[in-house]
């Protein structure tokens, strides 16, 4: 696991900082909300959370456009929260109300925003692949110079389809950054019990996709390497990947007892690389912010996350004959 | 109007679609410089160029799932899969993701693909290019499975499921590819989706079926009408979702049936239809429904091949048994 350079000077301004830790800390509350909820009972179907993770999607958000796409896994409540999703629709669908992005038919694997260029959301491991594949070739077919993010983890990597993928987004030069959140685990599983190599971004070479390993506890580091990672796409150079080595602090999923990992090792990553305390204390070091500054954002972001909460809960149960809507056109 | 075969009929609307609509898009293994397994895009690459008749790798996973990501940008990808038995590698796509888009989104995205593929045995091939996985497809919510019988039947029917909203499997029976001409009105008029097609009248049995097996089918009905037996034949053509009220009037102006597939009989398709003409006209019925089709095993190499599909004699016979009631 890679080791913070902590006497790296941070390449960002004041206010980019502060904006990296709201957004890191509205994922990580949510979050914590979203486990709550589904410990009340009131979040049916599984929940992912990305508590720890929180450095990944915000670092690479930084290096988005306007019109750009991404496309995730299951774990994506944090994806959704970053593009600029209302946290309200995002928590009303774990839920399952009326208010949620899918009206409470998707649940927490399944939203999508067009407006934000959301493309889900699949549960299905690995799957999501060709399909960003699939929109990065239909811009390239329009001819615009937008750039898909895919998203998948380092279990993901070993599914067949994915380098169905790689082969063609090569082949044809797709705008596709393939994202590897690699957080350690398949599920239970380890990657050293998992995975004949610990380099996945090396899984591109026979393919001709260059790739590069990221500190995904460093939100400026995954900007940077996804600045350099878009900026390839769009000089139409194909497609690009990039390994960001990363944490998950909870359970695979809400009812996962973490019996193949010790708490020791959780809270050494939690003290030693939290990517939140990082910008934190990068704020307060350079003094772009006192404790009060940060203690106010804290409370706004409170009062957002219980907002979506309040809301989740007060939202309508989808009606009966949502059942029977669509399935056909 | 021109004379053409079924396949001739599957490229001229594929050309059409081409032609009609930008946002049509063909992927495929061998697709385009070679025309496609059998000449079903012959031209296509020449004419609408390397962009829009795009030859893929061998990938069918990952063909299917790019479909499904230029159909959530609005493209209306057509997918050729060489032969049906090479599509289980697509169907994680297919039935997790495809079918599934609208639900999940409540329509704010959709998937307009076709994935066509060959189907069915009778051509001396093995076993994974003479399959009928039809059930399996059938099986699936927001999924359709349009299955032509006829030159004029395939141009209508995938004109519609290329213009259609949904992802629409369409799965062609390759051994009818060549075995007849017909006169099509070329006109870009598609036909019904969702609805059978009755293809011959008759008073006294229905028999149902669909793809390749309509020609045994019409055979038999022929053969019979020498006996004074008149049978109808109807030609499901859209297996999902399917035309039940065509199905149940029949059978309940009949009083008998006979539902002949060619894919075996466990699972196959004709339990379904069995099951609900059960459910909602077994007070019309004057016989058992008897099921014409292999039996539980993998198709055969072409020796044993003619033992394994079902013949015009066999579904004669049938339907002699099932006259012999009331």
């Amino acid at each position: 696991m890679a080791t913070r350079k902590t006497s790296r000077k941070p390449n960002a301004s004041a206010e980019e900082l502060l904006g990296y830790y709201r957004e890191m800390l509205l994922i990580r509350r949510f979050e914590e909300k979203a486990g709550q909820l589904y410990g009340m009972g009131l979040i049916g179907g599984f929940c992912h959370l990305y508590i720890g993770q929180e450095a990944v999607v915000v670092g690479l958000e930084a290096a988005a456009d306007e019109g750009d796409k991404r496309i995730t896994s299951y774990r994506d409540h944090g994806h959704m929260l970053a593009c600029g999703m209302d946290p309200k629709g995002v928590m009303a669908e774990l839920t399952g109300r009326e208010g949620g992005y899918s009206k409470g038919k998707g649940g927490s694997m399944h939203m999508f925003s067009k407006e934000k260029h959301f493309y889900g959301g699949h549960g299905i491991v690995g799957a999501q692949v060709p399909i960003g594949a699939g929109l990065a070739f239909a811009d390239k077919y329009l001819g615009n110079d937008r750039v898909t993010f895919t998203y998948f983890g380092d279990g993901a990597a070993n599914q067949g389809q994915v380098y169905e993928a790689f082969n063609m987004a090569a082949l044809w030069s797709l705008p596709v950054i393939f994202v590897i959140e690699n957080n350690q685990y398949a599920m239970g599983t380890a990657m050293r019990r998992s995975t004949s190599t610990p380099d996945i971004h090396t899984r591109g070479e026979a393919f001709g996709i260059p790739g590069e390993e990221v500190d995904g506890m460093d939100v400026l580091a995954v900007k940077e390497a996804g600045q350099k990672a878009v900026a390839h796409c769009r000089a139409g150079k194909g497609p690009y990947i990039l390994e960001v080595k990363t944490y998950r602090y909870r359970g695979h999923s809400m009812s996962d007892p973490a019996k193949y990992r010790t708490r020791e090792e959780v809270q050494k990553v939690r003290e030693e690389r939290d990517a939140i305390e990082h910008v934190r204390e990068l704020l307060l070091t350079g003094k772009h912010a006192s404790e009060d500054d940060l203690k106010a954002i804290d409370k706004e972001i409170k009062a957002i996350v219980s907002d979506a909460a309040d809301f989740a809960k007060d939202s309508p149960e989808p009606a009966l004959e949502e059942l029977y809507t669509d399935i056909y056109a | 109007m021109a004379e053409i075969t079924l396949v001739e009929a599957v490229r001229a609307a594929l050309a059409h679609a081409l032609e009609e609509d930008p946002s049509v898009i063909i992927l495929g293994e061998d697709v385009g410089v070679d025309g496609g397994v059998f000449r079903a895009t012959e031209g296509l690459w020449q004419r609408f160029g390397r962009d829009r008749v795009r030859d893929t790798p061998l990938s069918e996973a990952a063909i299917a799932g790019m479909a499904v990501g230029l159909a959530a940008q609005r493209f209306r990808p057509v997918v050729e899969i060489q032969f049906q038995g090479f599509i289980h590698p697509a169907l994680d796509q297919v039935a997790n993701h495809a079918a599934r888009l609208r639900n999940r989104t409540r329509g704010r995205l959709t998937c307009p693909m076709v994935l066509r593929a060959p189907y069915g045995g009778g051509v001396h091939a093995p076993e994974h290019h003479s399959e009928s996985i039809e059930a399996i497809f059938a099986h699936i919510p927001g999924l359709r499975v349009v299955i032509p019988s006829s030159p004029g039947r395939a141009y209508g029917l995938l004109l519609s499921a290329i213009r259609d909203p949904d992802p629409v499997v369409f799965f062609e029976p390759k051994r009818l590819y060549r075995a007849q001409r017909e006169e099509v009105a070329l006109d870009g008029a598609g036909l019904p989706l969702d609805t059978a097609f009755t293809l011959r009248e008759g008073r006294d049995v229905s028999v149902i079926t669909w793809g390749a097996m309509t020609r045994e089918c019409l055979e038999a009905a022929e053969a019979l009408a020498g006996d004074g037996i008149e049978a109808e034949v109807v030609d499901m053509a859209t297996l999902k979702p399917y035309d039940a009220a065509t199905l149940l009037a029949s059978v309940r102006r009949t009083g008998r049936c006979v539902i002949v597939h060619e894919a075996p009989r466990t699972g196959g398709f004709g339990g379904e239809i069995a099951a609900r003409i059960a459910e909602e006209a077994l007070d019309a019925l004057v016989a058992p429904i008897r099921r014409v089709c292999p039996p539980d095993i993998i198709p055969p190499l072409p020796k044993l091949e003619a033992a394994y599909m079902p013949t015009a004699a066999e579904i004669c016979a049938a339907v002699r048994e099932v006259m012999a009631w009331g």
